[in-house]
């Protein structure tokens, strides 16, 4: 009581209850001051995110279209017959060009490949510009500077390229994305990559999907959690999730590739690829990338089962159903959005993956679209990586442009889990 | 066991209810009234077992995936510390990293590593945490539903972006600034402050879980007392959750460790001890990925040599996150 007492005489100040003075008042001040200051730190640093989340899409859209500078072998004015422009040409004209310009050989190769009687105009016309204009790009601009600089960028392409052409070029184009892939930059595509990545996109979900579910109700409604077994299932899902994609790629590399080698090149079938047989193939890149998000699946899948209220299940048992009558009719199609919505967030984490698949064996260049889950592949974020380490410019424009469709595709499946979550949880507020 | 309660009155219900229909209703009556005792133990339902065991074989592959990691690893590891070119003191003493000359020393892989870490870590930490304050603390509801998706954005571009980025966007801005003779082409500085980037939205995601849950009777209590907000949160609420925000950065730390792409496009291909940021260097992960990208051939000894490298990357990475989760279990406040 008396330090109580001592206390008050000390803290209260001969004026009133609150402290007053200049000292005093002084120090509040400062105190504010250094708070808003700190306020504005902290908007600082959120600000910086966004920004670097802007920079580096317009990095993106900056390298994806802009002014190219072209060089053609022969001018298409030169091919031109009778005053008639190449693109206005009949068939058979074409035909004609393209036999007096390439050699015999390739010419009967084309034949082989299919009869020149059978191939339409455009694709003659293709063929013309392909070996006989023989485009090649000397430089490429930025869209920024393509909007910003557009004299000088004349300017440089007439001092450097004298005699080239420039135009306007979007590296994104319908054709871009139909074409497969080639070593020239303006008529490659990643229709490859593309076809690729769904392949092993495929192979991923129907390996890790049930497994995954799997593990995540046996967690969740079947193992007790004090026996040790269990606990160490449950810590070790945690610390796989921890683990870096990279040795994925080595576990997939030395079991998927080579011991499972019989397997995984499709040989205990007879078919696959016999030229190359080996495990590089998409089973492998699938079920490596399969293991990797297995780990996201289950976590994400326990979360949704967990959300379940045990009043469902309490029902179910009440009406004499068995557990795993309560778990499939009752707990699972609740559960079934959010494992749904987890398993699309960890498919999105798959498709932008690379270093595993790197490590597991991509073809560095394939020009065929994959035909069966034996077959060698490639995917969006390996092509993006080839083109990424080349050193000419046009790569990095083409590497920018299948950034964007990557993106893209990234971005439809991220949409498509949120709408998913929304929607589950509109019709749960309703019921 | 608590379930055997229910399925037993299942076993009765079924009984009561197909005495009915099959018409025989003394059936019925037999089982509700004397007869014989009913049979209360459970019945041995074979599919239900089965289903069982198919999923704990789920459960079980996790497991399985982690042996294979340490076989794999450790298998490949030993055979290649059983080639005589190789032996462990020349691996953790040796500063030169030659496959073709027999050199074997892991430092210059292992300060690149760190190197590139600790650049990631001095951008995304303060910024990472500032953020998490900035939402937990500061930000209304409105403006944190605007912001968590963007960052979440951030957190879901594939890492491959992230290294073009590097290597377009960063490497010309810091040549331009620093000059093109300091800065080379590939250098891990840039590679360092992409990785510090792509782990911001990890760092500020964890610590504002933790800093938001903190209760906020504790914020009240410190208002009351006339802090500022700063002062509540610098003072009360971030002590408070400071075992979340740790574990937060352990995590980012062993993240930035694993990274690959990032480094393996704009960090530099080609071992090279050395201590300066803006020199070509190749890290841990990026040597495995360029080495494994060409045509390897097995049970040479560069193909064994990745391996043994993946392995004390496994070990550093784990080790990161078995002390990050001990951190939370053993520091956790508990207000409740």
């Amino acid at each position: 009581m008396n330090f109580i007492h001592q206390r008050q005489t000390v803290s209260q100040p001969a004026e009133g209850l609150m402290p007053s003075g200049t000292a005093h008042h002084e120090q509040v001040v400062a105190r504010q001051r250094r708070g808003r200051t700190w306020a504005v730190v902290f908007q600082a640093a959120v600000l910086a995110g966004i920004l670097a989340l802007c920079a580096l899409l317009f990095n993106i859209l900056n390298q994806s279209f802009g002014y190219v500078a072209i060089v053609n072998t022969i001018d298409p004015s030169e091919l031109a017959v009778e005053g008639l422009p190449l693109n206005e040409l009949p068939k058979d004209k074409l035909v004609e060009i393209l036999e007096a310009n390439i050699s015999a050989g390739l010419m009967r190769r084309y034949e082989n490949d299919m009869p020149f009687t059978e191939r339409s105009r455009e694709n003659v016309h293709d063929l013309i510009l392909e070996r006989v204009v023989e485009p090649q790009v000397q430089a490429t601009w930025g869209l920024f500077d393509s909007i910003f600089a557009r004299g000088s960028v004349f300017a440089e392409a007439e001092e450097r390229f004298p005699g080239s052409e420039v135009y306007f070029r979007s590296w994104l184009t319908t054709s871009f994305i139909s074409k497969s892939q080639s070593s020239e930059p303006l008529r490659a595509g990643v229709r490859t990559a593309i076809f690729g990545s769904l392949w092993v996109v495929a192979i991923t979900i129907l390996f890790s999907f049930p497994i995954g579910v799997g593990a995540a109700i046996y967690l969740e409604e079947y193992a007790q959690k004090e026996r040790l077994l269990n606990r160490l299932i449950q810590t070790n899902i945690n610390n796989l999730a921890g683990v870096p994609s990279i040795i994925y790629g080595m576990l997939g590399l030395a079991i998927f590739v080579r011991i499972l080698e019989v397997i995984t090149s499709g040989a205990f079938l007879g078919i696959g690829d016999q030229s190359t047989a080996n495990g590089r193939t998409i089973l492998s890149a699938g079920l490596t990338l399969g293991l990797l998000i297995l780990p996201l699946i289950i976590i994400n899948g326990q979360e949704a089962i967990r959300a379940v209220p045990s009043s469902l299940r309490q029902a179910g048992f009440g009406l004499g159903a068995t557990h795993w009558q309560v778990i499939w009719h009752h707990v699972l199609p609740s559960a079934m959005p959010g494992v749904l919505t987890g398993t699309i967030l960890a498919v999105s984490r798959a498709i932008g993956e690379t270093a595993p698949l790197v490590v597991v064996g991509a073809s560095t260049f394939i020009a065929l679209d994959p035909s069966g889950p034996f077959s060698k592949f490639t995917v969006l974020p390996i092509q993006i990586y080839q083109w990424t380490s080349r050193p000419q410019d046009e790569f990095r424009n083409l590497a920018a442009a299948a950034i964007l469709v990557l993106l893209i595709l990234l971005l439809s499946l991220n949409a498509s889990a949120v709408l998913l979550r929304n929607r589950f949880d509109r019709s749960r507020a309703v019921s | 066991m608590t379930r055997s309660a229910p399925i037993a009155q299942a076993a009765i219900s079924a009984e009561t209810m197909r005495g009915p229909v099959a018409g025989a209703e003394s059936k019925g009556e037999a089982v509700l009234g004397g007869g014989p005792p009913l049979d209360l133990s459970r019945k041995p339902r074979v599919t239900e077992s089965l289903i069982q065991g198919f999923l704990f074989l789920c459960g079980a592959i996790s497991i399985l995936t982690t042996l294979g990691i340490v076989f794999v690893l450790g298998r490949e590891s030993l055979l290649f510390f059983a080639n005589e070119e190789v032996n462990l003191w020349r691996f953790f003493g040796g500063t030169e990293w030659q496959p073709a000359i027999g050199r074997f020393g892991i430092w210059p892989l292992v300060t690149a590593t760190f190197m590139a870490s600790l650049i990631a870590m001095a951008v995304a930490l303060p910024v990472g945490l500032c953020i998490a304050i900035y939402l937990s603390e500061y930000a209304s509801q409105r403006t944190r539903s605007i912001l968590k998706p963007i960052l979440e954005v951030l957190a879901g571009i594939p890492t491959v972006v992230y290294g073009y980025f590097a290597l377009t966007f960063m490497t010309p801005f810091l040549r331009g600034i620093l000059g093109r003779d300091i800065v080379e082409i590939y250098n891990t500085a840039s590679a360092g402050m992409v990785i510090g980037i792509l782990v911001v939205p990890l760092v500020s995601s964890m610590s504002e879980d933790a800093l938001s849950a903190v209760p906020n009777a504790l914020r009240q209590a410190s208002y009351g007392l006339g802090a500022t907000r700063l002062e509540t949160a610098v003072r009360i609420v971030l002590p408070a959750a400071l075992s979340g925000v740790a574990a937060a950065f352990i995590v980012a730390i062993s993240r930035a460790i694993g990274e690959t792409m990032i480094v393996a496009i704009a960090a530099g291909a080609g071992p090279n001890f050395t201590f300066s940021p803006f020199r070509a260097a190749e890290t841990m992960t990026g040597h495995i990925v360029r080495i494994s990208g060409g045509d390897l051939s097995y049970d040479s000894i560069d193909y064994n040599s990745i391996f043994a490298i993946g392995l004390l990357l496994f070990l550093l990475t784990l080790s990161l996150n078995v002390l990050s989760q001990w951190i939370v279990r053993r520091y956790r406040e508990e207000y409740e």
